[in-house]
């Protein structure tokens, strides 16, 4: 059991466990403001280059972010070049939490969308095990795919199989987590995990009462996507001197995450802040304020559905920075652009947008499930919203 | 002129039976009076009738587990039950508030029957509670994981959530008593009353001393085989209540066995059966959620919880195997 939540814990943000690359980390001092030491996942020149994405304008179609990039750097594919129309091939690290459930409807879809062009798409479920992801990239070179996308389970252990992938001379491309290898011709993700916890814990801050006490809800240690999101809302939190009374581990239980805000109620009286590595336990957290009679404060959450019905329906002050699964519909287009011998930027940085009180309508869609993530980038896909509830 | 006094009752020292409530109620008055001391406004009627609604299913839960393990069984299944049962209840609901009650009963109809197949095999296939439940507990896991391809679909309507979420607002002197309270209540007086009956008595013999047992005409694979459907039934009751208190989780069960077990035996229920009382294991319960809300209100991390929990087991077992041996 406790396996097997790691595992649905592990992918549920999308990230991998991999010890961080060595680099100059931890250089942040603690403010002392009850944030604790800086974590060592941190690395200054990645959180720096995350932040400034932020602000970067991203090139291509503006009403298709997942066509877009920021700050290209476009590389020559003529090599690949091949008439089609292709079989693709797609190695999936899991499929084990609605956000990757989400994501590979959207690629199906993206695929359907693109049937003129591609004959066969062969989807492997590596069911969140390394051992069987490398398995299947292997089995899936001998079956004659034109393109091979890799949604690697973890860095480190993947990169191998990603680079005898390349050796085969097939194009490959890589998707959200990463390698450690060039040899791929692109690697698609969005802006990042310092993005994501940035525009979370900056946005709380602005919007508490100065002087309050805030609440960090974390899902779990030592992974590094959700590391990256806590260390960057902590340089924010110690910049805006904000006392921070408590960094809790939530596992992604709803039913934990409600005892935790509510001890905290119950410790302080009241809570002014709550700031969260991901969305899965946000209404949890709302509900505890609410069933204990305090107004719920500024918090962030993610951009799935129930978070933003209920910050619609009960006028929460709330944001809600993402880590769109529209990325899943890049693979098959990079994925084509290459095989036509198109330049494709590498790596493709997708920008990261935020759900704010602005947009909120924009993303809410009440006939979509509770757990659908609002930016799919999916509305104008074949068998949409059938696909997706 | 009187040389001997006669010896008056209330003068005798109340003797520690093996199994009382006793030690369990020293227990929860020390931590109740460090709470009061800690944080004075928990002990309040609103804070404190919102810890006892959301205790609810774990003592629920102890209660179920009691009956087994007086009986001299185990049941691992539980958390793995609960979990299934939140997950299905939220796929077949699927937010539709007209299919709550039918789910309900559902629930409990599954809880009964996986306790069922539970006791046949413990008890007609010889095969070990601890395996049986352990196996029930993997199959469990891996059927929902199966069913839901790994995330809870559909959603639970308001109506469900409820009985786990509401509560009779503006009571007089309680303020707000929640549903899951009430439950906890009723059920609570249906255990005792249950364990009271003949039932009661057969099951304690029953773990006790199994031979005996059958030797004076108890079925005892009958009895146990219905201690296991009582532990199935109040992880369905759990579940409803869980699953409203917060919502569709796959980690909704996650680890209450532990924690179920871990109350009986601090509520000096002897491990083996035949000793301990219902009531002691649903305030070991109770115990257990306080000592964690103690911990937290003394800024102890949440993440020592499991040991503190894995301490307990082994010292309350390791006091009770002294008692029973010293008897």
């Amino acid at each position: 059991m406790a396996a097997l939540a790691a595992v649905t814990l592990l992918s549920l943000a999308a990230c991998s466990t991999d010890e961080p690359a060595a680099g100059p980390s931890g250089s942040a001092s603690a403010a002392g403001s009850g944030t604790g030491e800086q974590s060592k996942f941190f690395v200054q020149a990645d959180y720096d280059a995350e932040l400034a994405l932020l602000d970067a304008a991203p090139t291509g179609p503006a009403d298709k972010p997942w066509e877009q990039a920021l700050n290209p750097t476009m590389v020559d594919t003529a090599k690949f070049k091949k008439s089609g129309p292709h079989k693709i091939c797609f190695s999936n690290a899991a499929l084990n939490n609605p956000w990757r459930q989400v994501g590979f409807k959207t690629m199906q879809a993206e695929v359907e969308a693109q049937k003129s062009r591609i004959k066969e798409f062969v989807h492997v479920d590596a069911e969140g095990k390394d051992q069987k992801q490398i398995a299947d990239i292997n089995d899936l070179l001998g079956k004659g795919c034109d393109a091979l996308i890799v949604s690697p389970n973890t860095t480190a252990t993947l990169t191998p199989a990603v680079e005898a992938a390349c050796q085969a001379g097939l194009p490959v491309v890589v998707f959200d987590r990463g390698v450690n290898t060039k040899c791929p011709v692109t690697f698609i993700n969005p802006i990042g995990g310092y993005g994501f916890g940035h525009v979370g814990a900056e946005f709380v801050s602005q919007k508490m009462k100065p002087g309050g006490k805030v609440l960090a809800l974390r899902i779990l240690p030592g992974v590094d996507v959700l590391e990256t999101r806590w260390s960057a809302a902590k340089v924010a939190f110690d910049k805006a001197k904000v006392d921070v009374v408590g960094v809790e581990f939530t596992d992604g239980d709803p039913a934990k995450t409600k005892k935790i805000v509510d001890d905290y109620i119950q410790r302080y009286g009241t809570i002014d802040g709550v700031w969260m590595d991901a969305g899965a336990v946000a209404v949890a957290a709302v509900e505890a304020f609410q069933d204990a009679g305090k107004p719920v404060p500024p918090m962030n959450g993610e951009d799935q559905l129930d978070f933003l019905k209920i910050w619609k329906d009960k006028k929460l002050t709330a944001i809600a920075p993402t880590y769109p699964t529209y990325q899943w519909r890049t693979p098959i287009i990079a994925a084509l652009r290459i095989l036509d011998g198109q330049q494709v930027s590498s790596p493709w940085k997708l920008p990261q947008p935020t759900v704010t009180q602005d947009n909120l309508d924009q993303y809410l869609d009440a006939g979509m499930p509770p757990l659908h993530y609002a930016m799919c980038g999916c509305t104008d896909l074949p068998g949409y919203p059938q696909r997706w509830k | 002129m009187q040389t001997v006094q006669p010896r008056s009752l209330p003068l005798r020292l109340p003797r520690v039976r093996p199994g009382g409530v006793l030690p369990i109620l020293v227990i929860l008055a020390v931590l109740l009076v460090l709470v009061g001391i800690r944080q004075p406004d928990f002990l309040a009627p609103p804070s404190l009738m919102s810890f006892l609604g959301r205790s609810a299913p774990i003592i629920l839960l102890a209660a179920g587990q009691y009956f087994v393990i007086v009986s001299g069984e185990f049941d691992l299944s539980v958390g793995s039950l609960v979990t299934a049962q939140v997950v299905v209840a939220a796929r077949l609901i699927d937010s539709d508030p007209a299919r709550t009650w039918p789910v309900v009963l559902l629930l409990l109809a599954f809880g009964a029957l996986v306790g069922l197949v539970n006791g046949l095999i413990t008890t007609r296939l010889r095969v070990p509670s601890f395996i049986t439940t352990l196996g029930m507990f993997l199959i469990l896991v891996g059927a929902v994981y199966l069913w839901s391809d790994g995330a809870p679909k559909g959603g639970l309507s308001e109506e469900f959530r409820r009985f786990g979420r509401r509560a009779f607002e503006d009571v007089p002197l309680l303020g707000r008593v929640p549903y899951a309270l009430l439950v906890l209540v009723v059920l609570a007086v249906a255990a005792v009353l249950l364990m009271r009956s003949d039932f009661g008595r057969t099951l304690v013999a029953v773990g006790d001393n199994p031979r005996t047992a059958e030797l004076s005409g108890v079925r005892v694979w009958r009895t146990r085989t219905f201690a296991f459907i009582l532990s199935g039934l109040a992880a369905a009751v759990a579940a409803i209540l869980l699953g409203g208190y917060s919502g569709v989780s796959f980690q909704a069960g996650a680890g209450l066995e532990f924690g179920a077990i871990t109350a009986v035996v601090l509520g000096g229920v002897a491990l083996g059966g035949g000793r301990g009382a219902v009531v002691g294991a649903m305030l070991g319960a109770l115990t257990l959620e306080l000592l964690f809300a103690l911990m937290n209100f003394y800024g102890v991390s949440g993440a020592l919880r499991s040991t503190v929990q894995g301490g307990i087991i082994l010292l309350a077992v390791a006091v009770s195997a002294t008692r029973s041996s010293s008897r």
